[in-house]
């Protein structure tokens, strides 16, 4: 059972499917994470306690359990209340974009909490509106600040795709072993050529992003 | 159907797979610190090859999935050993320590880097050998430094234990998965109850960590830092970039 | 015992010493004087192999420092070779570079230990004359942390001394200390150069102390050696123009 180049040519078809959904998952899954994150910041920082210590707990839970388990639960759960299956694909994005989010706040609240006394002074001294503080003074150096970190989640978010197989998510991972499973080969094929893709998608994306650390560091 | 009877019922079958869960997590975790020492060492050589073979290893491991590592070890391990392969903890464990390994890696040469070029001079003027210097000073010094990060990595591993499960290991989240079945109330209860337990573990361990943290702060004299055991992440890929800045 | 020959040392475009020649004496004690950036760190620095020549040869007690000898040539030194040179040279640095991960007692006793093979006791029995001698006996337990800079300084002096250097650079030693600390490590210093026939050379902008330890000064300016000579004379009666006006600038420094 040596490296069979027919093999990877009938797969290649599958794993481009795979990649697609993979693409897909990884966007509207980055999007939550990043829109869902910065709303928990910004109310972790403006909200009463009675809200922000709730908030802070659900947020620990989900960042310190497996969103493997979490995706299974929330499928069972949602597939009980509609009585019928839920879709793995969109199940399977909002619990790895939440999941994602519990991350992505902390990398928003670090770049707020960067930035210098001065500013906030700055925006007293001005009395600028909060509103108009938050949008044109904060926001717009909170995120600067912000952009490495949150870039790299979305690239460990994007390799963590394929643990939503466990629920059906058709991505990469679950079209190779698929494909393994029917046909007794191809596993050793597919399993380095999906690990190869993943490579070349997400490494220079992470050379960007700490090009762009280091810019900031500067 | 008789839920609490039920359910009462099952909860001995997850002593075994607490075991594997700990066991990979444990084990993954220890030769992830060998990996991490050894490629974190390598990456901040003076020679040119040892750089680049640790730098070749590192973003490969990092750059590819988890997922995907843990599938083809199950694949290719078997073949390249030319043996029929069944102990799949072991995979496990080396998958799972090589991955996070490559992440620790950054974060040893990230924190020896950061130590003060000044340690380094005291210990040319005081006639060190690269060891001594290694052992005596740098890493004495940048081991507090290392802790927080690789705390995070170290719960990072933990929920990765859990995709033991999807090449049939019988970990906790696989166990939980065979109890339940179908989509039910049972079957509910069943992953809640072990999203509890992994939440335990995870707390266990940043205390373990905050733990280590300050008997090493108070190693250097230092006044131990005093926060909740599950601090915020340090996000780790961040945290060594700024340090290679820091480095240039 | 130390012989710059020819020594030139380049950090890129700047040429920081320019074909530098003297010779120190054994038991001499040297100062050396200068504007910052004038090299005089640099000197120290290429001693205790921190740096390297860019041209030109060291030599240390006969031997060759930057190089080794290859038959009849002299070839670039290697790791070894210097190590087993800078044994018999000791440096007391500006930022003191105590290492904080360990007490003060084991900071002296580490070198001694693993260097030169010293036994523990042996080790600790010589630690202990030293800590009384830099007057810090009941601070052995203690961590640099919780010393005051002027007690740093003077562990980094004992640690130094533990190694029983036959040279011992002092790279602005108290530059980094708050004035009323400067007295004790300078007091320690001149009671070194008093009782042991160390050879000393010594970077420093403590006017007086120079005048009191040193047996000669060499002036320095853009790499080159501008006046030499003892300090009576140097510091006296300087000859130069720039070296009375750099006395000018750091006198009067220190007055204000």
């Amino acid at each position: 059972m040596g490296w069979n180049w027919e093999t990877a040519q009938e797969l290649w078809p599958l794993l481009m499917e795979g990649l697609r959904i993979l693409l897909l998952v990884t966007l509207i899954s980055s999007l939550i994470a990043l829109a869902l994150g910065l709303v928990v910041a910004l109310t972790d920082r403006s909200a009463p306690r009675a809200v922000t210590m709730p908030l802070f707990a659900v947020m620990e839970f989900i960042r310190n359990t497996p969103v493997l388990v979490q995706a299974v639960f929330v499928w069972t759960a949602v597939t009980m209340w509609l009585g019928t299956a839920a879709s793995p694909m969109w199940t399977g994005a909002i619990v790895l974009g939440v999941h994602y989010a519990s991350y992505t706040a902390e990398a928003y609240r670090a770049g707020i909490d960067g930035i210098p006394k001065g500013q906030w002074e700055a925006i007293t001294a001005l009395s600028l509106p909060k509103p108009r503080a938050w949008i044109a003074v904060l926001l717009p150096q909170a995120l600067r600040r912000s952009t490495p970190a949150l870039g790299n989640y979305v690239i460990a978010l994007f390799k963590e795709v394929p643990i939503l197989s466990a629920i059906g998510v058709t991505e990469m991972v679950r079209q190779v072993d698929g494909y393994a499973g029917l046909n007794y080969t191809g596993a050793l094929e597919g399993f380095t050529i999906a690990g190869l893709i993943f490579l070349v998608v997400s490494y220079p994306v992470a050379l960007l992003m700490r090009k762009l650390e280091k810019r900031l560091a500067n | 159907m008789d839920f609490l009877g039920n359910v009462t019922a099952a909860l001995p079958a997850y002593w075994t797979p607490l075991w594997v869960t700990i066991g990979a997590t444990v084990g993954g975790s220890l030769f992830a610190l060998l990996v991490a020492f050894a490629l974190g060492l390598m990456a901040g050589s003076r020679f040119l090859l040892l750089r680049g073979v640790a730098r070749t290893v590192i973003e490969f491991f990092r750059g590819t999935s988890l997922v995907v590592q843990l599938f083809w070890f199950v694949v290719v391990l078997p073949l390249a050993l030319q043996i029929r392969f069944d102990a799949v903890i072991v995979i496990a464990i080396l998958a799972l320590g090589m991955n996070y390994g490559a992440y620790a890696a950054e974060v040893v040469r990230g924190a020896i880097a950061a130590v003060p070029p000044g340690q380094l001079e005291a210990c040319t003027a005081l006639s060190f050998t690269y060891w001594q210097k290694m052992r005596l000073v740098v890493i004495p010094q940048a081991w507090p430094e290392m802790i927080p990060p690789l705390s995070t990595l170290a719960i990072l591993l933990l929920k990765g234990s859990s995709l033991v499960s999807l090449v049939s290991l019988a970990d906790l989240t696989f166990q939980a998965q065979v109890l339940g079945r179908r989509p039910d109330q049972e079957m509910l209860f069943h992953l809640g109850l072990i999203l509890v337990v992994y939440f335990i573990l995870s707390y266990l361990i940043a205390t373990g960590m905050r733990f280590l943290e300050r008997r090493a702060k108070r190693g250097l004299g230092q006044e131990p830092p005093k926060k909740s055991a599950l601090a915020r992440p340090v996000p780790v890929e961040v945290q060594s970039a700024a340090a290679a800045a820091v480095e240039r | 015992m130390v012989h710059f020959e020819n020594v030139v040392k380049r950090f890129g475009d700047l040429e920081v010493l320019q074909g530098l020649n003297f010779q120190v004496q054994p038991g001499e004690r040297v100062t050396l004087i200068g504007p910052s950036g004038s090299g005089k760190t640099t000197i120290l620095r290429l001693i205790m192999t921190l740096e390297q020549v860019t041209d030109g040869v060291i030599w240390v007690e006969g031997e060759p420092l930057s190089h080794m000898r290859k038959g009849e040539r002299l070839v670039a030194a290697n790791e070894a070779h210097q190590r087993q040179v800078r044994k018999k040279i000791g440096m007391v640095f500006q930022q003191f570079n105590l290492f904080p991960n360990m007490r003060v007692l084991r900071n002296i006793t580490e070198a001694p230990v693993h260097v030169l093979g010293q036994s523990k006791e042996q080790a600790h029995t010589r630690a202990k004359e030293l800590l009384e001698l830099v007057g810090l006996s009941d601070k052995a337990d203690a961590y640099p942390s919780q010393l005051s800079g002027g007690q740093q300084q003077r562990v980094a002096i004992a640690r130094s001394l533990a190694m029983s250097p036959d040279i011992l650079l002092l790279d602005e030693v108290t530059s980094a200390l708050d004035p009323e600390l400067v007295a004790d490590v300078l007091d320690l210093l001149k009671d070194i150069a008093q009782s042991t026939d160390i050879t000393m050379l010594i970077v420093t902008h403590e006017m007086g102390f120079a005048r009191d330890v040193s047996d000669r000064v060499m002036m320095f300016d853009r790499g080159v050696i501008v006046e030499d000579g003892p300090p009576s004379q140097v510091m006296g009666d300087p000859e130069h123009e720039r070296t009375r006006s750099f006395l000018k600038a750091v006198l009067g420094e220190s007055q204000g």
